[in-house]
């Protein structure tokens, strides 16, 4: 388990990398390394942050010696992850995949060859991971989706995508939180919040958690926008 | 004795900041905080706050604010005229202000961003733990946004007595071609071996395409090994990501937590209120050095502000 890099970011930032690529056993390293740090509590350390197979920790140079540091990281990175206690809850995400709500249905199902009706099977058929999370608050990066649907992201982004939509690109899949731009392809919507910052736990989504879209009709996805409103 | 700012005239983009929102970037929320680090900790040394009560961040154009009770305030970073009852007052010391009394910013002549302390913090919500604005996200700060007329924001309680002896300055802004230090990587490998040569060879403009987020950057063109794209990953304050057209984005406060395009170098922290003060227009110029060179630089860029704050220099 000595296979790791660290690199600096920077005099404020180190980055202990893992194998480039998209792959659960590199990105189950990159959070073990991170719990093991956030458990350390470190003085001067101000954040650390997980990505697909990196974790970078953010200090104050005046107060960590960055030596002492990277000693830390790779002592972190040589313990064995154990996936039991690593692999976060199963979160179930209603969808609903209404032609209103997914406006490049059509245009992924002839991508891949098939009807929208198996396009809405394929992506909710599966067990996703989240592998990190980044772009705005409670956006979660997961994947990794079935091949036949994992066209490129579209060439020219859209100015406002709304809140909540369902969207795959190049085999990732995820859920806008607010309304952004974006370039991912939609294909549902849900009617979960997914982050709220006055929370104590802001967003829904935690790199490490397993996540299953279920499909919903839009009766259910209204009842469901409903409740939420009435929580206080 | 808790009062409030009123805002007469709200200035280009006037935000409230403070020393960041850190410790959210695992779910995706941005830092924010000052453009220039420094210059923010000085203005708050300076009426006895600490440093990491919020101040008002002013860019390129200043506001006219009103006082309703007594306070002590202090502007430092960009070198602005400023007028306190209609009369010049000094820049980067302590005033005491009486109740109705009025702080009106005029031409600006150095930097791009001052900052306004005044004693007791600017007292808005908490959002995570930090009172800054973050623009794109519209989160933080004074309802998430710039600043406009009529707004009135709440100060915390004051203790006046506490402001430090005037006259100190100790954060200067140089003419011409401001010098960035910065440190090679986090991912220096994936580019040609002459980038990093490249990057020092010539000054950089700022583009008018630059916000709080980040700066465009216009200069020499930084080439990849094999391509721009990389598995999207952190992206510190000072990070000069380059996408495929090889101009490189200087990430800035408001900047994502992560992004999908190779990290040629890293400014350091002693720079990055350099790199914070430059306008769209004004050119950075880029030099590489070593980590032990970054910690002496930070050293002398904290020993007169450790000395303010009464902290052990």
């Amino acid at each position: 388990m000595n296979d790791v890099r660290v690199v600096a970011a920077g005099d404020a930032a180190l980055v202990a990398e893992f194998d480039d690529r998209i792959d659960v056993s590199v990105n189950r390293r990159a959070i073990a390394v991170a719990q093991a740090l956030r458990h350390a509590s470190l003085v001067g350390v101000r954040d650390i942050v997980t990505a697909y197979r990196t974790v970078t920790v953010y200090f104050d140079p005046l107060r960590v010696d960055a030596a002492e540091l990277e000693g830390q990281m790779r002592a972190a990175a040589a313990v064995e992850p154990d996936a039991r206690e690593l692999d976060g809850p199963l979160v179930h995400v209603p969808v609903c995949y209404d032609a209103a709500f997914g406006p490049d249905l059509d245009v992924v199902a002839q991508f891949a060859g098939i009807g929208v009706r198996e396009v809405i099977d394929l992506h909710a058929s599966r067990e996703y991971r989240v592998f990190m999370l980044g772009f705005v608050p409670g956006f979660a990066y997961m994947g990794t989706v079935d091949l036949r649907i994992a066209l490129p992201r579209r060439s020219a982004p859209r100015t406002a995508v709304p809140a909540g939509s369902v969207a795959i690109a190049g085999g990732q899949t995820g859920v806008y939180p607010s309304q952004t731009p974006g370039g991912w392809h939609i294909i549902g919507r849900t009617p979960l919040a997914l982050v709220s910052l006055d929370r104590s736990s802001p967003s829904l989504f935690a790199a490490g958690d397993r996540v299953r879209f279920h499909e919903v009709d839009r009766a259910a996805f209204e009842q469901i926008v409903r409740a939420q409103e009435f929580v206080p | 004795m808790s009062g409030g700012l009123l805002i007469l005239a709200p200035g280009l983009m006037t935000t409230v900041q403070d020393s960041g929102r850190w410790g959210q970037q695992s779910i995706g929320v941005s830092v924010s905080g000052p453009m220039d680090p420094f210059a923010h900790r000085l203005a708050n040394a300076l009426v006895g706050n600490a440093r990491a009560a919020a101040t008002l961040e002013v860019t390129l154009s200043g506001p006219a604010v009103r006082f309703d009770d007594p306070r002590v305030v202090a502007v430092a970073g960009a070198e602005f005229d400023l007028f306190l009852d209609d009369v010049p007052v000094p820049k980067a010391r302590p005033m005491v202000v009486g109740a109705g009394a009025v702080l009106r910013f005029g031409a600006r002549h150095r930097g791009a961003r001052a900052y306004l302390a005044v004693s007791g913090g600017f007292d808005v919500p908490l959002v995570l733990g930090s009172r800054a604005t973050h623009l794109p996200t519209a989160t933080g700060g004074w309802q998430g946004r710039t600043l406009r007329r009529d707004d009135y924001v709440p100060l915390g309680p004051a203790s006046p007595k506490r402001h430090r002896a005037p006259g100190h300055t100790s954060v200067t802004i140089d003419a011409g071609p401001s010098v960035v230090r910065v440190i090679a990587g986090p991912d220096v490998e994936r580019f040609a071996p002459e980038a990093l040569e490249a990057l020092v060879s010539a000054p950089y403009h700022v583009s008018v395409e630059s916000n709080r987020m980040g700066f465009r950057l216009e200069g020499p063109v930084l080439r990849h090994g094999v391509k721009a794209d990389i598995l999207s990953d952190a992206t510190p304050f000072g990070t000069l990501q380059v996408p495929g057209s090889g101009q490189p984005v200087l990430l800035m406060a408001d900047r994502q937590t992560t992004g999908g395009y190779a990290r040629l170098a890293t400014v350091i922290t002693a720079d990055l209120g350099i790199a914070g003060q430059a306008a769209p227009g004004d050119a950075l110029r880029f030099v590489v050095c070593n980590r032990a060179e970054a910690l002496l630089a930070l050293v002398r860029r904290e020993r007169p502000l450790l000395a303010l704050e009464g902290a052990p220099a």
